[in-house]
């Protein structure tokens, strides 16, 4: 039998695939884990592939016959925790561990048939917007191998772009699934705060997160959204749905209004990004869409809100890793001193940097200047959008200011780093939902427009991405992979 | 953004990392010194808004809390609870002595 | 109140923070069973091992039985409230925050009332919902105490369970106060349900804050803490003996230091447990992942109409019915006995007799056996109907006792069954009464005699003589005044 070419492969034409029997889940996942073999070694994508397991269950779904997506392969970020499986969080610190049950995003997953290739590698606790910062190596970009994919769910990213997966799930705090996505010309959804369990992620911020789906198509994006989002009660802020998930038909945008705050694009933009933002912005009036000035004037104290409220819950979440229960222990003659020892040794220096952050935000005397006025802040920047969707549909803006830079780039200068995420974290800090589309490359290397949406408007955003996706007509696939080379 | 002027001290550096339990030897305390006054410079432009009278939001939903039924359910067994535990003994986990 | 302590120009300043375990069903934050005495680490899971990834769902039942007893012991009970995040690293708390409720409790300012002639109110600060710790034990080191062990192993099972935080303000002026206050809180959390408030299983923990300072001052001394006495005694043994030594340091010119203090029962002394000067900094901040709790008025109304009779109103009802304090806090403060009594007096109509009955004969015989009030054999209807014919005067006290007896020993006994049986209808009437006197005053002349010439108190002697001629069966006080009217006839 010929080798199925997944290069490029939608999840939504090897699930065709499967239902006419035009190959088994088998097969497909052996294709996939061949790819694997001969091609992550150099980009380092994965962290944890079973191929045995792996293909044992695509054997299971084949039994069943494969209806639905059932039999389809996916992988799965390091952060989401899968039974029986390692899950390190690109950490140190839990080398090893096995978690107990699994997310529940796998577990939705798992009962709709998808079949796990194995954990994408990350930045450590997410903490990052590259992956350089994951404690077992970075990954590369399969654009560009000397390029960063994004961070930090850079690895799902970098899986799917490089033909080692379908499609993927990240998470995103600031915009580690979007980000990612432009990086590496794919589609990223960042979904409406409460719509998708984040029970068995390991928490990185919990009240600015969710699971989401990188894809190489919006159709596949909003098919694997209609998999994992919904109502958990092992959650009590997964609130689920308010409409279900309707595949969208691409089409036009008459009549959409389109907020555009040009404000914010005056500077820390590099002109490749502005170029073909412009680009995106001229394509929308001629599918018949109107741009309106909003203003979102809060939006840029955004950076610092954020990078008060994240550490600082990341500082109270990441107190679990202690060394009594589970993970890395380095002894000491006492508590405190193995308490000391087992997390310096098992953090890294990003992570070490935001719990000292989020750890003095929170303390004694610094508690109402930083947590409670950032807080503050994000009020403010929930009203802005609030306001702007009053009288627009959605809100335009470039992904990230920059295509993917090269490794190493930002790694001494950690706000450097941070202001990747400028166009990304007001989103996460008012909880709505964006989506990012590759619109173009700048020189060779992927670029991302970013949609954002009211609360609970993902089908909208859906409908406006593909609309954009089939004008624009980008190919997801990297030409070195057109090549045949990885 | 503009950037504020914070300054952090050795002793205001390991006080931290002591509630955060993190052990830093002396050439991280200086460094961590430097880099938080860096990002602390910067994030504490917020500090300065005067926005005082704003609620601060610490729930990005509108809903009232979900709750839970009151109904006792298994958990996982001892062996499993046990499974990924460091220094485990027959039926716990072991803790070096507290110490001062 | 009792009569306050004070000593030296010196007087008491006391408050209580108390801890009780509520009665779910469940954790309070994972389905995990709440329940005592299982072997180690084996009520546990994902989540309340703090496992990477899990997340904890609060428990309506513990939120209903937190404002019950917030509304029973008299709280204002707010709109909204917050879970919060209160951050200390330690083995028994093993996310290294324990979720607690910060600056929006479930229950905030109240007034809770001691009755009776030497009552006093007590204001309450606030009521709170938070999750206990897990159980460490320490191996080696003497006694099992921390210092000089050998380590610890943790035992999860304990952690999550439901725990309401009562705070009082500093309003009680004596170690009895204390435990008067104490018993008086706890009996009214048990009359709700809400839990079993068991000192000796840990479902009711009261630590005690501690200062003097001198009498007429408003101004508030240092105070100490002292924790985990587990009965009520030592709790008031304990507040004695920390007053004593707290005097002890100001009259020698000394001052006091902020710290935790460990009473030991046995040896009646105070140890230090740690020094309090290095207050944990718990950068507290609202629980990202529970949302708010709101209550609604109709809800509130519902909750508090529901509740049973509270203790306090328990006793101003006795009282006000006639019976005396001692007896009516007794039965305030124990609802299963007060519930028995109210069955009893209805059916008699004779509350006092009843009373009697129930505190004397019933109480000792539940106490001997080991037995609660609607456990024992002798209900309330067996009861009243003995009362019935003592009232009427059937049988007098004595076989009255003995018809007791039986009624515990054979549950199908009926009292007037009894009586018949063991022919121990009171001889009472004239003519018989009148032969038994007959026989006595002639037997013993030499006491006829004795009493004319002035000794009355031979009366005693000769009503003695005529029980026993009687068997036990005759009614003492006809006998008496027959008796009286015979010799001095």
């Amino acid at each position: 039998m010929a080798a199925i070419d997944v290069i490029g492969l939608t999840a939504e034409r090897a699930a065709a695939m499967l239902r006419a029997g035009e190959c088994s889940s088998e097969e497909l996942a052996g294709a996939y884990l061949e790819r694997i073999e001969a091609f992550d070694p150099a980009l380092h994508a994965y962290l944890h592939v079973d191929p045995e397991l792996t293909l044992a269950a695509a054997r299971t779904q084949d039994q069943s016959g494969n209806v639905g997506l059932a039999g389809v392969p996916i992988a799965y970020k390091d952060l989401l925790s899968t039974k029986g499986v390692p899950t390190t969080a690109g950490s140190k610190i839990l080398e090893g561990f096995i978690p107990l049950e699994d997310a529940d995003v796998v577990a939705r997953g798992n009962a709709a048939g998808l079949v796990s290739l194995g954990k994408t590698n990350l930045d450590e606790f997410a903490m990052g917007s590259s992956t350089e910062h994951s404690a077992y190596g970075p990954t590369r970009n399969p654009w560009d191998q000397t390029r960063v994919p994004g961070g930090s769910s850079g690895g799902s990213a970098a899986v799917v772009a490089a033909g080692l997966a379908p499609w993927s799930l990240g998470t995103d705090t600031g915009g580690s699934i979007r980000q990612p996505a432009a990086f590496c010309g794919l589609v990223g959804l960042m979904p409406t705060y409460g719509t998708v369990s984040r029970f068995g992620v390991v928490a990185f911020a919990c009240s600015l997160e969710q699971v989401g789906p990188m894809t190489l198509t919006v159709r596949d994006c909003a098919l694997l959204q209609q998999v994992i989002a919904g109502g958990s009660e092992r959650d009590a802020t997964c609130v689920g749905l308010r409409e279900p998930i309707v595949l969208p038909e691409p089409g036009r945008l008459d009549g959409v209004r389109f907020g555009v705050p040009w404000a914010e694009l005056e500077d820390g933009v590099d002109p490749g990004i502005r170029e073909r933002f412009d680009a995106s912005l001229k394509l929308a009036t001629e599918l018949g869409a109107e741009l309106v000035d909003v203003e979102l004037p809060y939006a840029r104290h955004g950076l610092a809100a954020y990078y008060v409220i994240a550490p600082a819950e990341a500082s109270a979440n990441l107190s679990r890793f202690d060394g009594v229960r589970y993970g890395l222990r380095v002894d000491g003659p006492d508590l405190r001193s193995m308490y000391e020892a087992t997390r310096s040794a098992g953090f890294g220096p990003e992570v070490k940097r935001r719990i000292m952050i989020g750890t003095y935000a929170l303390s004694a005397g610094y508690h109402d200047a930083y947590y409670v006025q950032a807080q503050r802040v994000r009020t403010l920047i929930r009203r802005d959008f609030d306001a702007a969707f009053l009288g627009v549909d959605a809100i335009l803006l470039p992904t990230a200011p920059t295509t993917a830079f090269p490794m190493g780039a930002r790694m001494d200068d950690p706000l450097a780093m941070y202001a990747n995420d400028i166009f990304t974290l007001p989103v996460n800090l008012a909880g709505i939902p964006a989506l990012s589309i590759p619109n173009g490359l700048v020189e060779g290397l992927p670029s991302g427009l970013q949609i954002i949406g009211a609360a609970h408007t993902e089908n909208t955003l859906l409908r406006f991405g593909a609309a954009f996706e089939q004008a624009i007509g980008f190919d997801p696939v990297p030409p070195t992979l057109r090549g045949g080379a990885a | 953004m503009s950037a504020e002027r914070i300054e952090l001290g050795p002793d205001e550096v390991r006080h931290v990392a002591t509630l955060a339990r993190l052990g830093l030897d002396d050439a991280e305390v200086e460094r961590l010194a430097g880099e938080l006054e860096t990002i602390l410079g910067h994030v504490a432009t917020i500090s300065a808004l005067p926005i005082a009278d704003v609620p601060p939001t610490a729930h990005s939903l509108d809903v009232a809390g979900a709750l839970r039924e009151d109904v006792a359910k298994p958990g996982v067994t001892r062996e499993q609870a046990l499974a990924n535990a460091p220094d485990p003994s027959v039926d716990g986990f072991r803790v070096p002595p507290i110490g001062s | 109140m009792s009569a306050p302590w004070q000593k030296n120009g010196y007087e008491a300043v006391i408050g209580l923070e108390i801890h009780v375990q509520l009665a779910t069903n469940s954790k309070l934050f994972c389905s995990c069973a709440n329940q005592f005495g299982d072997e180690p680490n084996t009520n546990v899971c994902m989540v309340c091992l703090a496992h990477p990834g899990a997340m904890p769902v609060a428990n309506a039942e513990a939120i209903r039985q937190a404002t019950r007893v917030g509304v029973a012991l008299g709280c204002r009970i707010p709109e909204t409230s917050e879970f919060s995040r209160k951050q200390y690293f330690y083995p028994d708390s093993p996310k290294a925050y324990q979720i607690s409720q910060y600056d929006q409790p479930m229950c905030a300012e109240g007034l809770f009332r001691v009755p009776g002639e030497g009552g006093f109110d007590v204001r309450l600060t606030r009521a709170h919902l938070e999750e206990d710790a897990a159980k460490m034990i320490h191996a080696g080191g003497e006694g099992g105490r921390i210092s000089g062990s050998a380590g610890s192993i943790v035992d999860f099972n304990r952690v999550g369970t439901p725990l309401l935080e009562i705070v009082s303000e500093p309003d009680i002026r004596s170690p009895e106060d204390a435990r008067r206050f104490l018993t008086l809180l706890r009996a009214t959390v048990v009359a709700i349900g809400a839990s079993d408030c068991d000192m000796e299983k840990g479902s009711l923990r009261a630590d005690a804050n501690v200062s003097i300072r001198p009498i007429g001052s408003t101004e508030y001394g240092t105070k100490t803490e002292l924790k985990n006495m587990n009965s009520f005694r030592f709790l008031e043994r304990g507040i004695e003996a920390e007053l004593e030594r707290q005097l002890e340091v100001v009259l020698g010119g000394g001052s006091i230091e902020q710290e935790t203090l460990h009473f030991d029962p046995v040896a009646g002394t105070l140890s230090s447990l740690r020094s309090k000067e290095q207050a944990h900094d718990y950068r507290y901040f609202p629980e990202p992942d529970l949302l708010p709790v709101h209550q609604t008025e109709a809800g509130l109304v519902e909750l508090g109409s529901d509740l049973p009779e509270l203790p306090a109103a328990r006793f101003d009802r006795l009282v006000a019915a006639g019976l005396t304090e001692p007896t009516a806090l007794a039965l305030a403060v124990d609802a299963d006995l007060a519930r028995y009594l109210d069955a009893v007096a209805t059916d008699t109509g004779d509350l006092k007799t009843s009373a009697n009955w129930t505190m004397g004969e019933f109480s000792a015989h539940l106490n001997g056996a080991g037995l609660s009030a609607n456990q024992s054999p002798v209900t309330p209807e067996r009861l009243a109907a003995l009362i019935a014919l003592v009232v009427d005067g059937t049988i007098n006290q004595t076989a009255a006792k003995e018809v007791f007896g039986v009624l515990v020993e054979d549950p199908q006994a009926t009292a007037a069954g009894v009586v018949v049986d063991r022919n121990l209808a009171q001889v009472g009437g004239d003519d018989a009464l009148g032969e038994i006197i007959d026989a006595v005053l002639a037997a013993h002349p030499e006491e006829v005699e004795a009493f004319k010439g002035g000794r009355e108190q031979v009366i005693g002697f000769l009503v003695g003589q005529c029980m026993k001629q009687s068997g036990g069966r005759a009614d003492a006080k006809a006998l008496q005044g027959l008796l009286r009217a015979r010799l001095n006839g």
